[in-house]
């Protein structure tokens, strides 16, 4: 094992040589070069660090992780509700969607998301207004601010508060494709329940809606709770197929590193980190959680 | 109020369905003819039907795409095979060794009076189900090595393994990806390299490997107790005991989820695209990139959409039938 180790060490060690790549981290704090199209809670601009443009790429991955969490649970737990809706119309397109969902590649959903909003939607001069003050066009949602309204100027809008076609892209396509996964812990969830609680608060007078609030919701939480914390692992490790569409997460901006340094092992190490960082502290999270529920 | 909820839902839905069937098929245009397409209100399927050979079979030669075809319909066969219960016996690994011998050599060529295709001209919906089918045809073994590894009583075993399977699920999958593409070569002695589809390969091989171990290693677990302390008191070594009372029971209690995970491997071969292998996603992603056709993104990746549909849901109403018996 050691031999095999030390053997692909000492290759590494030669190839890199031979390609005059420099090893070690001393990149990070060298001269970016390159603009990001969205910087969240920062300033940032080419004449900044690679390490820079890295905490840009883990902001962007953190807003649309949480964004994306917050939306698909209330999108999946309301689906997941409808699954077990004695309304027969409700429950079969709620399958029909889970179904849909669950068969089709995130990626090519990406790419659907994406492709809809810019070769369908109009360009800014003729964006659709669904409301006053909110602008649809193929090059972004713009919302109004108060204070900050937005104004056409040449060819896009300024002013607002801006959702880029990438941004808007990935979190639909997250959000509705992790839904049909919580949708299905939802039921399983509800169904786990057993019958005489729900017959019990019949009894006692309770509504449907009533027994499904106050006796099986809590109940079923606890067959819920681990598995959706483990989707939510899923919809951030998911987050970033956004190097497919080109939205600046922490994935596409290492990747751009490694193309432009060619340190592609520093390069991994970080982005593998971050994520191992990630998914342990949410498996130490449901731990923690479970033993409590105990 | 149910009855209204059903009405107002039923109304909705309609006019929805309306809409679409109105786009997708009554102003739609399915020949392949841009200008029509230019004009017409609806979907444009001519872009399908002017580019299907290449969405197919990739920039394999085009008098040769018969060989293609005929690995696409050999491999389906055998995966259809493996779903009957009736053949879930030790030979079926060598039908499938067999199998896929076949189809290297009807895809490479090189004997037979078969020209010789390298392998950088593969592509289409063949590599999508290539990548798919070696992928689960060597990680499975390999899993299995894993979730018996995990409960080795040998620490140092178990931690490599446990170590193994954790990293890779606790990564994305792009970032394996990458690293195959990039650092592997880093690894290789000067003058040797690996062809990038190979990389691709190992890569995916990994991480359906971690994936399919944990499903196998939830087999061995739901597996009774009594059942090993049995096979220990006839006195049967561990290689003994593992390959003919263990793993065929447990193997079969993980079929269902086996499946599930087989599933979303399926849709994960998908990600090659973004390390430029021409699956199904990939040619029709560079499709949409010739000129005359453009701006058709909607109608092309419904359709990938849909073939993807048709593996993936044939593939879960038959995990549900297993579940259910």
């Amino acid at each position: 094992m050691l031999g095999v180790a030390w053997y692909l060490v000492s290759n590494t060690l030669a190839n890199l040589e031979a390609r005059r790549i420099a090893s070690g981290f001393a990149f990070l704090w060298r001269e970016a070069g390159f603009e990001i199209g969205e910087a969240p809670f920062q300033r940032y601009s080419a004449a900044d660090t690679y390490l820079k443009a890295l905490a840009v790429g883990l902001a962007n991955t953190f807003k649309v992780s949480l964004a994306g969490i917050v939306l698909t649970t209330v999108l999946g737990a309301a689906i997941g509700l409808f699954l077990v809706s004695a309304n027969r119309l409700l429950k079969a397109v709620s399958r029909a969607y889970v179904e849909f969902m669950r068969n089709v590649p995130l990626l090519v959903q990406l790419f659907f998301w994406y492709a809809l909003i810019t070769e369908t939607l109009p360009p800014p001069p003729q964006a659709l207004q669904p409301l006053p003050g909110v602008f649809l066009s193929n090059r972004g949602i713009f919302f109004p601010l108060p204070g900050s309204a937005p104004v056409l100027e040449g060819f896009n809008f300024s002013g607002g508060l801006a959702i880029t076609p990438e941004f808007a892209a990935l979190l639909v396509g997250l959000v509705t494709y992790t839904a049909a996964f919580i949708a299905e812990i939802v039921r399983a969830g509800v169904l786990s329940v057993s019958r005489g609680q729900r017959e019990a608060a019949y009894a006692l007078g309770l509504t449907r809606a009533l027994a499904m609030r106050h006796v099986v919701l809590p109940q079923a939480l606890r067959v819920i709770v681990p598995p959706l914390t483990s989707q939510y692992l899923n919809l951030t490790k998911n987050s970033s197929l956004a190097v497919a569409i080109g939205y600046p997460d922490l994935v596409s901006i290492a990747n751009t590193i490694i193309n432009q340094t060619g340190q592609a092992i520093e390069g991994i190490a970080i982005i593998m980190a971050v994520y191992l960082t990630i998914s342990l502290s949410i498996s130490a999270f449901m731990n923690w959680y479970n033993a409590r529920l105990k | 109020m149910n009855r209204l909820l059903s009405a107002v839902l039923g109304v909705v839905i309609a006019f929805l369905a309306w809409k679409f069937i109105d786009w997708a098929l009554l102003h739609a245009v399915w020949q392949p003819d841009s200008k029509a397409c230019r004009a017409a209100q609806g979907a444009c399927w001519g872009f399908i039907a002017e580019k299907h050979r290449f969405i197919l079979f990739g920039t394999y030669p085009y008098e040769q795409h018969w060989r293609p075809a005929l690995a696409s319909i050999l491999l389906l066969l055998l995966w259809a095979l493996s779903a009957w219960r009736m053949f879930w016996r030790w030979w079926l690994v060598l039908l499938w060794l067999a199998g896929l011998s076949v189809i290297g050599i009807l895809m490479w060529g090189g004997v037979l009076g078969l020209p010789y295709v390298e392998n950088q001209r593969w592509g289409g919906l063949i590599l999508t189900l290539l990548l798919s089918s070696f992928g689960i045809a060597l990680a499975f073994p390999l899993s299995i090595l894993l979730a018996l590894g995990r409960r080795s009583d040998l620490p140092v075993i178990q931690a490599l393994c446990v170590g193994f399977i954790e990293l890779i699920r606790g990564v994305p999958l792009i970032s394996i990806l990458f690293m195959a593409s990039v650092m592997l070569p880093l690894f290789l002695p000067a003058g040797v390299s690996i062809d990038k589809l190979l990389r691709a390969q190992i890569a995916l091989i990994l991480f359906a490997a971690a994936y399919l171990a944990e499903v196998v290693r939830g087999g061995l677990q739901a597996l009774p107790k009594e059942q090993y302390e049995a096979a220990d008191a006839l006195g049967l070594t561990y290689w003994q005991k593992t390959g003919t009372v263990i793993l065929p029971q447990a193997l079969r209690i993980a079929v269902p989820p086996l499946v599930n995970t087989i599933i979303g491997f399926f849709k994960d071969t998908s990600l090659v695209v973004i390390i430029g292998l021409f699956d199904l996603l990939q040619t029709i992603k560079v499709s949409l990139q010739d000129p005359a056709w453009s701006g058709y993104g909607v109608e092309a990746y419904l359709f990938a959409a849909l073939v993807y549909f048709a593996f993936c849901f044939a593939m879960s109403l038959y995990s549900r039938r297993l579940e259910r018996r």
